[in-house]
Order: structure tokens, then sequence, then C-alpha cells
């Protein structure tokens, strides 16, 4: 029996250990050809055991180029920015709609929960952001369209808050006199710290991620997030490489092989980097907002 | 309005203005980001002007879309579109399911969590990383596949963004490898909160760990598969645009079997100017989409009523 339990224990480890490899080699074989001598990169092609190393393309990256560390720049703006707005809305949308005393509760949350039945789609969103709010090229198109609040992490929020600050709690500090602002402030939001750690997260993954804004509404250098900047290169690079005249056009070179993975190093550590402070209360806060939601 | 109702709305107001204060800014940004487009819609039945505007332009009725249909892409879209969230659904869920099952076997808590942490790396790296991640492996002269595992079994190099034929398997697996760490966490999350003494009951009763499995777990996981595979038909006529779009690199020679409604939408509107296709491919998307949420939710209604989401 005892002998039977560590086997099954040892095949689960292995299962694991595949699919952990499964999930880090690409990204080994990414790391490594960010530090890959270029000469050898076009020689052998991508390669987990390159001959030749060079840490040229972080030199380059983190001394020389503006460009980069403007995209950086502006990634973490939009990060910082649009995670606290979205978090401040959707906050202020779920405390409500949790409080099930409140007139209308149902009808606002009709109102919420529809978005996620129906949509308008591109088309017309990208009309309505560049005719009637002019967002092209400006700051504001990387934070606001589609990003700034959706439905879901509302009703995942609301549900937290049902499920975890009772009634009573409330109750009491109304009876001592304190205004709504302060109980969602003092009393609910430290009680629901996972779910806040949660939504903090995936909101901020999406901001850094996200490279559809920016492509929809910004062609403007100066306004190039991280991820930006890794899709023009690797669609020009490929566009070169499959276009008849090889001349580049006037004043644009085309970034190596190295300078470009190891920006897409870069551009994935931070979130990576961050993530397992808020494993903690990952788990917990996707549990009580989403399954039981 | 009655004064019983006038009343009871003023006593509404007062006592409770702070919260509908906090609900403001929220509904606004719906109204505006949400609730406007569905009204911009109408851009479909119109002959776009952009000097004009949506509202200004001319009215042509159905004509977009006898346009749109009467070309092969209606067809390659939808087929495409439905095709791959059907195999991403299925092979998702299976595969998350496993996962979790194994997570909740494994009786190392540091194992578990490092696990944990590594099959979420993934999740966390942009679609566009993730091209590149794909590019290094199939790029035709420097790619891996074809520099370190063909030429040396003296296999011809594959000039694989120009081959159609793999890429549907090529995308279920870039979309499994992406996806499968995140919804094997819910479905872990659901193991987690399961009784242990429905385990020890099956001890009891003689069950080995697969009958455990069996008769325990799979159960106990059943009202979650029903909701996310709900929340995932009913998205079904939608596709992730960066897995179509950014990690196929935007290839001509790959659009019969890439090119998704999103796809079809975004080159019509920003790189081929056929706003008229596209807008009607998107409203023909907003439509569908809505009826398949509404028909999904009904069907879970009948089979399993507790799960519905509404």
């Amino acid at each position: 029996m005892v002998e039977a339990k560590k086997g099954f224990q040892i095949v689960f480890h292995i299962a694991f250990i595949l699919l952990s490899l499964a999930c880090l080699l690409p990204f080994a074989l990414l790391i490594i050809s960010s530090i890959t001598e270029e000469t050898a990169l076009i020689r052998y092609g991508y390669t987990f055991f390159p001959k030749e190393f060079s840490f040229d393309a972080y030199k380059y990256l983190l001394v020389d180029s503006t460009a980069i560390l403007r995209g950086y720049g502006i990634s973490i703006m939009t990060t910082v920015i649009g995670t606290v707005a979205n978090l401040t809305l959707t906050t202020l949308l779920a405390y409500p709609l949790s409080r099930k005393d409140l007139p209308g509760r149902n009808t606002i949350a009709f109102v919420v929960f529809f978005t996620m039945l129906f949509n308008g789609g591109l088309v017309p969103s990208y009309m309505m952001w560049t005719q009637t709010f002019h967002i092209k090229n400006t700051f504001a198109a990387l934070i606001v369209p589609n990003l700034m609040m959706g439905a879901f992490y509302v009703i995942m929020m609301r549900t937290y808050f049902t499920a975890n600050v009772p009634d009573a709690v409330i109750e009491a500090a109304r009876i001592d006199g304190a205004g709504e602002g302060r109980i969602l402030l003092r009393i609910v939001l430290p009680m629901s710290i996972p779910i806040v750690a949660t939504l903090a997260l995936l909101v901020g993954l999406q901001y850094w991620n996200d490279w559809l804004n920016g492509l929809y509404y910004v062609n403007n250098d100066n306004l190039f997030s991280i991820q930006v900047l890794l899709y023009k290169m690797l669609m020009s690079a490929e566009f070169l490489k499959s276009s008849a005249s090889t001349a580049l056009p006037m004043g644009i070179t085309l970034p190596s092989t190295g300078i470009r993975m190891a920006v897409a190093v870069l551009g994935s550590l931070p979130m990576l980097i961050v993530y397992p402070f808020f494993q903690r209360y990952f788990v917990k806060g996707i549990v009580i907002g989403a399954v039981k939601g | 309005m009655n004064t019983t109702g006038f009343k009871r709305f003023r006593k509404a107001i007062s006592k409770y203005w702070m919260l509908y204060l906090m609900v403001a800014p929220g509904l606004c940004y719906l109204l505006i980001n949400n609730y406007m487009p569905m009204a911009g819609l109408t851009v479909a039945f119109k002959q776009y002007n952009a000097q004009k505007g949506i509202w200004g332009s001319n009215f042509v009725g159905l004509k977009n879309f006898e346009f749109l249909f009467k070309t092969k892409d209606a067809w390659t879209i939808t087929r495409n579109t439905l095709g791959y969230n059907a195999l991403f659904i299925v092979f998702g869920t299976v595969l998350a399911v496993a996962v979790a099952i194994l997570l909740n076997e494994v009786r190392s808590d540091s194992a578990r969590k490092i696990y944990q942490t590594v099959t979420l790396i993934p999740f966390m790296i942009s679609m566009v990383v993730v091209s590149y991640l794909v590019y290094a492996f199939l790029a035709t002269d420097t790619g891996f596949i074809n520099n370190s595992i063909l030429k040396p079994l003296g296999f011809d190099a594959v000039s694989w963004y120009s081959d159609s034929k793999p890429w549907p398997v090529i995308l279920v697996i870039v979309n499994l490898w992406k996806g499968f760490g995140y919804s094997s966490i819910i479905y872990y999350a659901t193991l987690v909160g399961i009784n242990r003494e429905y385990y020890e009951a099956a001890v009891i009763d003689g069950a080995n760990r697969l009958q455990q499995i069996r008769y325990v777990s799979l159960p106990g996981l059943k009202s979650t598969i029903i909701t996310l595979t709900l929340l995932n038909v009913g998205r079904i006529f939608y596709s992730d645009f960066g897995l179509f779009y950014q990690v196929p690199m935007n290839q001509g020679a790959l659009f019969d079997v890439t090119n998704t409604i999103d796809t079809y939408v975004f080159r019509g509107l920003m790189q081929t100017n056929n706003i008229g296709m596209s807008s009607a491919a998107g409203f023909y998307q907003s439509l569908v989409g809505f009826v398949l949420v509404l028909a999904a939710n009904a069907v879970v209604r009948k089979v399993s009523p507790e799960d519905a989401l509404y």
C-alpha cells in the first residue's frame, strides 16, 4: 500500500516536471537567444546551446536606446494609472451592488451584466473613440478604451463582498454613524484584500501586456509601449525579409535578432517578478470571486 | 409617478445618495465604452462615409450583408471561429481538469506551489511575446525546429509561415499552452473546496485512487466545468485576436486557416479599408454571439438550473 502510494507520487511528479519544462523551455530559448552572439545566431539558428555568448543586446538596450527606455516608461505609466483607475471604478460599482438594501440594485446590476452578453464590437467602438472623443495618438488611448472597467471583474468583486462581508458588520458601522465612503474604505476593503490583490494582478497584467489599443489608436513613436514596440519590430523584420527590395527606408535601422529577443525578455520580466507577491491571494481571490460567482 | 412612489424615491435618495454617487462613474464608463457602440452598430446598414460619420452616412439596407455573404470569406471566418473555439473548449477543459486533479493529488506542499507558479508563466506573457517564442521555433532559416530537429534527422526544412496545413495544430497547441495554467487554477480551487470527508468515506468503502477521482473529484468539478464551458460557449463567436493575427504574423498564405471574424473585421477596418464588409461582419458577430449566449444559458437552465448564469 505504502509502496503503491509512493509510486503514484513519482508518476505525478514526473508529469508535472514535463509540464513545467513545456512551460519554461520556450522562454529559456528566448533568453538564450537574447545572449547569443548575433552572427552565431544567424548561422546556426535559435538553439539552447549557442556557440558564442554576447551581452551586447542588453548593453545596447540599457545604455544607448532611447526608444526602448521610453517604451518602458510608457508601459509602466499605463499600467500604474490604468490599474488604479480600473480598481477604483470597479470597487465603487461593486460595493453598492453588494448591498442588498439598495433600491434599484437589480436594475443597475442588469445594466452592468448586459454588457457581457452583447457588445458593439470593434468598428463602432473605433469610430466612436476616434471621431467623437478624438483619442487617436493621445496617452488616454492606451488607458481608456476597453480596459478601464469590465463587467466580469465588477461581478467577481461584488460576489466576494457579498460572501465575505457580513451585513451585520456594515449595519453596526452605520449605527455608529459611519458614512458609506468610510464603511467602504475602513471596513469592506480591509476585509477583501484577496480579491483586490487578484484583480490588481489581472488588470495590471492586461495593461502591461496590451498592444491592441496601441495598434488601433497610436501611430506616434513617442507613445509606443514596450509591447507595441515588440509588435512593430517583429512585423517589420518579417516584412523586410519577404519584400523584394532589401533597401531600408531612410533613417530606419532594424534591430538585430538578439536585441529583439532581449526586448521580449525585458517586456515579460516585470509581470513574472511581481506575480509571486500576489500568489498568496490569487487562488483565494479567484475561488470566491469567479467560481462561486 | 404617484405621491407614495415619489416619497419612496426621495427617501431612497436621501438615505443612499452616497451609494448612487459611487455607482455613477462606472455606469458612465459602461455607457460610453459599451452602450454607445451598440447604437453605432447601425453603421452596418449604411454606406460609410468618413466625412459624414456614422449618423450622416446613407442608409443602404442589407447591401453590406449581401456583399459579405456572397464572398467565400464569410464561410471561412465562421468556420474558423467556431471550429477553433470548439477545439479550444474540448481540449482546454480536458487538459485543465486533468492538471487540476493531478495537482490535487500531489502531496508535497512546496512542490505543488512550484508547479502552480511555473504552469502560470505562459498566462503572464503577452501574445506578442508568444509570437516571438513561436517564431523562434518556426522561423524558416533560423528556427529551432528546422535547424535543430528536422535537419539533424535528415528531413527537409519546412517553410512554416507559408504552409497552412500545420497551423490548426499549432494554434491549438499555443492556445492550450498559454491558457491551461490559469484555467486549472480555477478547477484546482474547486477541488480544494471539496469536503475531505467524501474522500475518507470513499476510502472506507474501498475506493482506490482512480475510483476516488472518478466518484469524488469529477462529480465535485461538474458545476465548475458547466459554468466555465457555458462562459466559453457564450463567447464561441469571438476569437483571441492576437492568437490569430500576431502568432501567424498576418501572413496571407495562412489566411485560409487563420482568418477569424475578429481578424477579418480588423483587416477590413484598418488595412483594406472595406468598412462596409467589416461592419457587416462585426454586426453578424454581435448578433449571433448574443443569440448563442442566450441559447447556452437556456440549455444549462434545463439541464442543471443551479449552474445557469442568470
